[in-house]
């Protein structure tokens, strides 16, 4: 039997004053061994985060520890001072974030930034330390080690990064690794290579390994026991197998549900006509070089053709990069293509002027992935609703009436058109950028990464309320995602885009049921927890 | 390789600026009644307009507007600033006669204000919101509200009336000009009450920027990276917090060269310094254009010197910018 690596004892943190409950954990009481990873699921504002954040006693200054005991290689790290505290951190436990882009300190090389482990808690002379960290570059497995060691974060890539960050905590063997939702930031194939990662090397060095994640797939992947939260507070632990199998609290099973499944819905029965097609758009992007010299060409969408029938859901997916966004802002001439056609209803797209798109482009509509940034946090909810009508000749009176209509439609209380954004959670803001789009009566609905910013069980709901939608309204969707399970869920065709180019394209089950070319192959073998998944979908089934 | 090509890019295209700039001075100054003809005939004592006629055709000023501008830029080109008829001098002379106080002064204010405001602006954030930083703050702001002139004659009440500490004003001591090391230090004791009037205000401005973008910096992820491995805050501070903190106080520097320029007018003339700006002021009464046109080119030169070096001070610091060129 593995010993206890920590123990939390009934940890209890306040909140200041003012915020949605009196406490972000309460009695939180959970242990972790050596050599297993115990994986903390719940979704944001569970109170995951700042679990860790206690741990390593990195709270805000507002929010303290207000009773229990964390005990970590025999003695209680509530009690520790600063002094012992700042011994533990890096030593004992060490941490990763989800952002390796701002984890790491942007003016330092990546090198520098892992040997200052060993500069902090060793006496290590500099070549010792220079050799110790190539070492653990080669360790995790980072193409290059010499040149990685000298580069600076912004030279690598995200999942570089991520292994950079990863070599840096694990450089003085720490008994703990907490893990803070790792591999959220990163495509799905990045992140299927990371968590293996981290499960190798943690078989290898005996680690326990607190992990803390949203995604339930992630979950499947990697857990030896799990702990969910909700609202700061542990409702199930247990072993992976048993809480996945046989969870039996209702929250965890609603977070399991929301999983959405890998296969496809029964086809639907798609219209003849087609309202929306694609051909041979090309988009190159060209920056910097002057007078020519040291020009970069970017070929962000390369000669891609599609069609949409009318009533349809049409996916777009691939990794980032991939040339996805830059489509769909083609399609909408946010920006312009160099050439090909896109037609709508007759009239091609790519050829229209500036003055005409303005006036057509209530045909065609845009909801953004981002629900935060993407509304003006300055105006009423009703007012950014009924701004597109207005633009187009509406009565503003009418215009706003109606957007109080379409309040209801997307499931808003009428009412809440008198809040501003920030009122609202980031479903409800989601709901509003749909609404904003349904204003115009469009016909093509483009969806950039509608639900990728939301929880699970948030983005169930949107995702449901789309469908619906599509039904009422007869919408023609093209729904832009690197989430391929969502993708499953509501797109009837779905397209495949690496590198700016199509790959695959084709009925939805077809294609995820019988992958054709190799990159498709891989994505969908990278899904976490597809093994999972597809169990739980042939016992549904 | 890449900075320095970057960095001269962008000094080729401050060029046509400059020039914009001059002319704009120069269409600027025909407004202002008078020319320099009526500056030297009213030094003179007056005269009668036979002579005044004269004067002007020998200095050029009959000509049409543009014939002057094109005549000027002309020697401008051939790197001939052109003649003050009111110093009976070059103005390249001139200039290079005013020169050395204002650079100096320019210099020792600017990195007074720079290290001061680095050293308090980091002290505050520390403190944020308590005493230390209650009061920097509430300094910084005195300092920032206060007339330059209002701080310059305060300061030789109080060090030279009142302490007879410092010399109330000019460069040097005129009576025992002074060679060697004890000029050196003549002129120091000269310059310390000018620097510091100059320096104040520009120090409560770079110390509400460091305090602001320390903050900033603080909350980042990477600076959590840094405690999480164990680092003490001094240590976080020093090693990770600085240098990032450091970008926007190097961008002011660039942005704020010309407004110090502006600012010595002011003070050369409180400490009766023979500076660059007390020449402008001068200039202008007079209406002498040559000298005029002469300083602001100058002027404009120094500034884009000081941007230059600040693009290469930022590439330094900042290695994304050498990748984005």
């Amino acid at each position: 039997m593995s010993e206890t690596v920590l123990s939390l004892d009934a940890l209890t943190v306040r909140l200041p004053k003012g915020a949605d409950r009196p406490h972000a954990l309460s009695d939180v009481s959970l242990s972790v061994a050596s050599n297993e990873i115990l994986c903390v699921v719940g979704e944001s504002g569970s109170g995951k985060s700042m679990m860790a954040n206690a741990i390593m006693r990195l709270l805000p200054n507002e929010v303290g520890i207000e009773r229990g005991r964390m005990m970590f290689d025999g003695r209680d790290l509530c009690a520790a001072d600063p002094a012992e505290m700042r011994e533990v951190r890096g030593a004992g436990i060490a941490m990763i974030f989800q952002e390796p882009m701002t984890a790491l300190n942007p003016l330092r090389t990546i090198g520098d930034q892992i040997g200052e482990m060993f500069a902090i808690h060793t006496g290590l002379p500099k070549a010792e330390i220079n050799a110790r960290v190539l070492a653990l570059l080669e360790d995790v497995r980072i193409p290059d080690p010499k040149a990685a060691a000298k580069a600076y974060p912004h030279e690598l890539s995200g999942g570089q990064r991520q292994r950079a960050m990863i070599a840096m905590a694990l450089a003085l063997d720490p008994k703990l690794l907490i893990a803070d939702e790792p591999t959220t930031a990163l495509d799905v194939t990045t992140q299927a290579q990371i968590l293996k990662l981290i499960r190798d090397l943690q078989q290898r060095k005996k680690t326990a390994v607190l992990f803390i994640t949203h995604d339930f797939g992630v979950v499947a992947e990697i857990a030896d026991r799990v702990v969910v939260m909700q609202h700061g507070a542990i409702v199930e632990q247990g072993a992976a197998d048993t809480v996945l199998n046989d969870p039996q609290h209702a929250y965890t099973r609603q977070l399991i549900a929301a999983v959405p499944p890998l296969t496809a819905p029964p086809p639907r029965i798609l219209s003849g006509k087609d309202i929306l097609t694609i051909d041979g758009v090309s988009k190159t992007y060209r920056t910097g070089g002057f007078l020519g010299r040291g020009a970069r060409v970017t070929e962000a969408v390369k000669n891609v053709s599609l069609r949409l029938p009318r009533g349809a859901t049409l996916g777009i997916v691939g990794e980032s990069g991939s040339g996805k966004s830059t489509l769909a802002r083609c399609i909408v001439r946010l920006i312009d293509p160099d050439s090909g056609s896109i037609v709508l209803s007759g009239k091609d797209w790519a050829k229209l002027g500036r003055e005409e798109i303005r006036r057509e482009t209530r045909h065609i509509q845009m909801v953004f992935q981002d629900p935060f940034a993407s509304l003006n946090p300055r105006r009423k909810a009703a007012e950014l609703v009924a701004q597109g009508p207005i633009v187009h000749g509406t009565e503003r009176t009418t215009a706003i009436a109606e957007a109080r209509q379409l309040f209801e439609l997307v499931g808003l209380d009428p009412s809440a058109g008198d809040r501003f954004p920030h009122e609202f959670s980031g479903g409800q803001r989601q709901r509003i950028g749909l609404a904003r789009a349904l204003a115009l009566k469009p016909d093509v609905l483009v969806a950039d990464e509608p639900v990728s910013a939301l929880d699970v069980s948030v983005q169930a709901q949107v995702l449901k309320l789309l469908a619906g939608l599509r039904q009422q309204l007869g919408l023609s969707i093209i729904f832009i995602t690197h989430d391929l399970r969502v993708a499953a869920q509501i797109c009837d065709l779905v397209a495949v885009m690496k590198d700016g180019a199509v790959v695959e394209q084709g009925l939805t089950a077809e294609v995820f049921g019988r992958p054709q070319h190799p990159y498709t192959q891989a994505l969908l073998s990278a899904i976490p927890g597809g093994d999972f998944t597809r169990k739980r979908d042939a016992l549904i089934a | 390789m890449r900075i320095l090509s970057l960095a001269g890019r962008r000094l080729a295209a401050s060029i046509p600026t400059l020039f914009l700039i001059l002319i704009g001075v120069f269409l600027l100054l025909q407004l202002a009644p008078g020319d320099t003809v009526d500056a030297l005939m009213a030094q003179m004592g007056g005269g009668d307009a036979a002579t005044a006629q004269q004067l002007r055709k020998f200095y050029g000023l009959d000509l049409s507007v543009p014939a002057q501008l094109g005549n000027y830029l002309w020697h401008l080109v051939r790197l001939d600033l052109g003649f003050s008829s009111i110093y009976g001098k070059p103005v390249a002379t001139v200039i290079l006669e005013r020169l050395p106080p204002t650079i100096l002064l320019m210099t020792a204010s600017l990195s007074f204000a720079f290290f001061f405001g680095l050293v308090f602006g980091v002290i505050a954030a520390r403190g944020v919101n308590r005493w230390p930083d209650t009061l920097i703050s509430t300094l910084g702001l005195v300092f920032y509200a206060t007339p330059s002139f209002w701080f310059g004659l305060m300061a030789i009440v109080v060090f030279s009336v009142y302490l007879q500490w410092l010399p109330s004003g000019g460069f040097q001591d005129i009576g025992t000009v002074q060679t060697g090391i004890r000029g050196v230090l003549d002129i120091a004791a000269h310059l310390v009450l000018p620097t510091l009037t100059l320096g104040l205000i520009f120090l409560a401005i770079y110390l509400r920027i460091m305090r602001a973008s320390m903050l900033e910096v603080l909350n980042l992820d990477f600076v959590r990276t840094a405690r999480a491995k164990g680092l003490d805050e001094t240590h976080v501070i020093t090693r990770h917090v600085l240098r990032n903190a450091l970008l926007p106080m190097v961008t002011l520097i660039g942005l704020q060269a010309g407004t110090m320029l502006g600012g010595s007018v002011v003070v050369e003339s409180v400490f009766s310094l023979p500076g660059l700006g007390r020449l402008a002021y001068e200039s202008v009464v007079q209406r002498d254009l040559n000298t005029l046109l002469g300083i602001v080119f100058v002027s404009a030169l120094l500034v884009i010197v000081v941007n230059f070096v600040v693009d290469l001070l930022y590439a330094r610091l900042d290695p994304r910018i050498a990748a984005e060129g």
